[in-house]
């Protein structure tokens, strides 16, 4: 246990180091690496349709390409769909990143999100029609939030690693969540019952561009998210302070800055967004349940690979969110050959994960003679 | 006698720097040759072009009279030319002997075959009177022996031409003594030795000629013995140094800071503080000698803040502070230049224009409702960078990380001199830092002691304690030991004092 926890931690600040830095080389050459790893995503995946079924790989690839387009509107739609959540996952783990943070319970503080949001969606249906929703929402960013204060906390006042902390909150969240769901909104069955049509995210407009899709207007949401953090980030005080703990904890206690204040505020900022992506997953209209079953939701996941091929930048972040929105929807067209379920996760896992590998192509592509190189120096 | 390395005509350029403008480098065999040079002045990265880290835009290398194209550290080695880095390449928890053969282990059958490695390595480090035992940990030996370790590193390579970068920056004198010998030594045996340092004194007890770069050009080649420290310092700084600086008679003022009985008592169970009391006045600098880690650290983060466990009081102006916080010190008149630069002074990667507003970023001038103020925090940066000289690649947008270590210090004195405190606690101002730059920083904590403000410098240099000090309290082991005036002691007597063989007066402190 003791040697699993040092190595998690271990991962944790290599991470930390790599993406708590701000990034030293031209914004050109970061979305070229960037973009060299989704190629090396999309090559790493066709190998493995080859694996599986080689006969439809060259099929499969093209779909992975047009997924959007397989089904007009209704696929562009899903696309949006799929990636409002992951986008703001990858927001709380970015913005946890530049406060030197590895906010590994994104998905806990979505879990516990998602289930204030239903609570709300499906119990408060005596609030009026256009509040419902809004409730629902705020509900969620509220439960997220101290899902995230909580580590934060342990953080800064006893020194508790937020790895270990936001894990074993995953988990109590995981099944707090199953029995908050059996006792409360239980459908009988497996699963949560559906929100009321007053708690689902209007479309905003979108349902003229999209009408076959149950895309929401929670991408706007997201977006508008994206647009906060940017700002809180690079133009107030408060995201300078932050990201002067990020880069320097003790050179911002020579400034003067509250260190621990800052810990606190960047992980429950972090469990607000995730618990956001909660209430965005569940208040659609696409029959989408919380079903009750010991697995820890995989949009928190996401959301650390979104974080990482995003370069932790809000805008950053937005891009990637698409790009993995756009494979999900991709993944679900491959249904059409003869791939098997399991092996399309596989498949959209690994391009995923892969181009969550972008870092490595940046110190590829980097000035070669950089300070890297020069360990090489022993022989 | 032939030349064992010349470099022709070398021309390297960075984004927004040139770093080599046609240097010419000539090392004779069997000779110390020292490049002299400021910091940023182009040395790292010539050497660094030796050495097969960089390639040059343009030039020749020769080794032997035979050019040489070296792509990569390995062609380096293959040259017989080896690099003692500044911060040292070793393995911390490897013995000394496997991090010597780190890379050319001997196996045998898959299998680590040591015996015959450390025969070579007990006898290299006896015929050079090394001293060191193959099988010590390196974490658990001395940084002045961790470095015998690199030099015997090349050596075991079989290395002719040996490149020391700023060799001494992390040594004790006792210690450079002793590496000097081992220089000295060295070149007997018929190796060359390329010798990076801004330091003149070193220059002249050890190097027999010396080139000097300044701001990437090559400026001339001089024979040590026939040159004085005067010349060489001109030469590197492209004008007269003052190593005296003049200064006015002292006009003293009120108390400024006033410490009484601080105690602390470190992790360990340690005290690292034992009542320690004494004043500053307006218009002093006082000077708090000693030899490193007799507390001088403890009683500047008590003094600062960054380390609250303490007892005692800290009077400013009147005002008790001993128990306040960070921010309170320093927006009531304390000014820090802090002892490690990279860990408190700067964050490496925030731009120069962020880092000028690290103890004022919440001031009404540079924000309003929580918003940052680009264009005030630009000029003002800009203004800075202009009044104390600060120089950079990219100006304000500038990475602290990428600045050289002699522009970071300056950027750190030029943001806290600009906030006007009535205290400036100074600690080691000038560590690693060029006679330029010292004589620069010197006359900034003499100016502002000149217009009635206050000055706590803590520093390990004999040289900056009796040249800049009005008044003098030396440290050892937590406690003061004696207060003595800079007219009327010796370097000699000084010494006594920091290593703890004498005791003297300490009246007058409080």
């Amino acid at each position: 246990m003791k040697s699993f926890k040092n190595f998690l931690l271990k991962i944790s600040e290599s991470l930390k180091n790599t993406f708590s830095k701000k990034p030293k080389i031209s914004l050109g050459e970061n979305t070229k690496s960037s973009l060299y790893a989704i190629l090396a995503g999309l090559i790493f995946g066709f190998i493995l349709m080859l694996i599986f079924v080689p006969q439809d790989a060259f099929h499969g690839l093209w779909i992975i390409f047009t997924g959007a387009f397989q089904d007009g509107n209704e696929s562009m739609g899903n696309v949006l769909l799929f990636a409002a959540p992951i986008i703001v996952t990858g927001l709380s783990v970015g913005f946890a990143f530049k406060t030197g943070l590895f906010n590994i319970g994104a998905t806990g503080q979505l879990t516990v999100g998602s289930f204030v949001a239903i609570y709300i969606g499906v119990r408060w249906g005596f609030l009026p029609g256009h509040l419902h929703w809004i409730v629902a929402v705020l509900g969620a960013i509220l439960a997220g939030a101290i899902w995230g204060f909580i580590p934060g906390l342990l953080k800064a006042l006893f020194n508790v690693h937020e790895v270990v902390a936001t894990i074993m909150l995953n988990y109590i969240a995981m099944y707090l969540v199953n029995w908050g769901v059996m006792s409360t909104v239980f459908d009988g069955l497996s699963k949560s019952k559906s929100v009321l049509e007053s708690a689902i995210i209007p479309k905003m407009g979108l349902q003229w561009l999209f009408p076959d899709s149950s895309v929401t207007g929670g991408f706007f949401l997201a977006v508008i998210a994206v647009i906060i953090i940017y700002i809180v980030l690079e133009k107030t005080t408060f995201g300078y302070q932050l990201k002067a703990v990020g880069h320097n904890k003790e050179a911002a206690r020579y400034a003067g800055i509250n260190e621990k204040k800052a810990i606190i505020s960047s992980m429950t900022i972090a469990g607000a967004l995730s618990g956001l992506a909660g209430a965005i997953v569940y208040l659609t209209g696409s029959g989408a349940h919380l079903v009750v079953q010991n697995l820890l939701l995989s949009e928190g996941f996401d959301g650390i690979a979104v974080a990482l091929l995003g370069l932790s930048h809000p805008i950053g972040v937005l891009l990637s969110g698409l790009f993995l929105g756009y494979i999900k929807n991709s993944g679900f067209y491959l249904q059409r050959l003869a791939f098997d379920t399991e092996v399309i996760k596989i498949i959209i896992s690994t391009i995923i994960y892969f181009s969550a590998l972008s870092m490595l192509f940046k110190k590829g592509f980097k000035n070669p003679f950089k300070k890297n190189k020069k360990t090489g120096g022993e022989k | 006698m032939g030349y064992v390395i010349e470099m022709l005509n070398i021309t390297k350029d960075f984004p927004g720097i040139l770093a080599n403008d046609n240097v010419t480098l000539q090392v004779q065999k069997g000779e110390i040759h020292a490049l002299l040079g400021e910091n940023g002045a182009g040395k790292s990265t010539l050497m660094s072009i030796l050495f097969g880290l960089y390639q040059p835009n343009s030039g020749t290398i020769l080794v032997n009279g035979k050019e040489v194209e070296i792509k990569s550290p390995n062609d380096a080695n293959d040259l017989h030319i080896g690099m003692v880095h500044q911060h040292f390449k070793l393995v911390h928890n490897f013995t000394v002997a496997e991090n010597i053969v780190l890379g050319m282990e001997d196996t045998k059958n898959g299998f680590l075959k040591m015996d015959h490695a450390i025969q070579k390595i007990q006898a290299l480090s006896d015929q050079f009177n090394f001293n060191l035992n193959p099988n010590d940990i390196i974490s658990e030996i001395s940084v002045g022996m961790q470095q015998r370790v690199e030099i015997l590193k090349m050596l075991y390579r079989n290395a002719e031409i040996m490149i020391f970068d700023e060799p001494t920056a992390v040594l004790t004198p006792q210690e450079i003594e002793e590496l000097i010998h081992i220089m000295k030594n060295l070149v007997k045996e018929g190796k060359s030795i390329v010798l990076i340092t801004h330091k003149l004194k070193e220059i002249k007890a050890v190097a027999d000629r010396c080139s000097v770069l300044r701001k990437g050009k090559y400026i001339g080649t001089v024979d040590v013995k026939t040159t004085n420290i005067e010349q060489m310092a001109e030469m590197m700084v492209g004008r007269k140094v003052l190593f005296d600086i003049p200064k006015s008679p002292i006009h003293l003022g009120k108390t400024v800071l006033s410490v009484r009985n601080l105690n602390m008592t470190n992790k360990d169970g340690k005290q690292v503080l034992k009542d320690v009391s004494f004043d500053v006045k307006a218009g002093e600098i006082l000077c708090i000698a000693g030899i490193e880690g007799n507390g001088q650290t403890q009683l500047v983060e008590a003094l600062s803040g960054l380390n609250p466990h303490y007892t005692g009081t800290i009077i400013l102006h009147g005002n008790e502070i001993s128990k306040a916080s960070i921010r309170h010190r320093t927006t009531s008149g304390i000014g820090h230049i802090p002892e490690d630069r990279h860990k408190h002074g700067l964050v490496l990667d925030f731009t120069l224009a962020e880092n000028m507003i690290l103890q004022s970023y919440f001031d009404e001038e540079f924000q309003h409702h929580g918003f940052l103020k680009f264009e005030n925090i630009s000029s003002h940066t800009n203004d800075l960078i202009e009044r104390f000289d600060v120089r950079s690649g990219k100006g304000e947008k500038t990475m602290a990380r990428s600045m050289s270590g002699g522009n970071q210090q300056k950027a750190i004195v030029a943001r806290e001199f600009d906030r006007n405190p009535d205290l400036m606690i100074a600690v080691q101002p000038t560590r690693g830092l060029d006679v330029g730059a010292i004589e620069y920083i010197h006359k900034q904590l003499i100016s502002i002691r000149d217009q009635n403000k206050a000055v706590l410098l803590v520093s390990l240099e004999l040289d900056e304690v009796m040249g800049i000090s009005d008044r003098i309290i030396v440290m050892y082991e937590g406690e003061l030991v004696a207060s003595v005036h800079p007219d009327k002691v010796t370097e000699n007597e000084l010494g006594l004092y920091m290593s703890g063989s004498k005791r003297g007066e300490i009246n007058e402190v409080v």
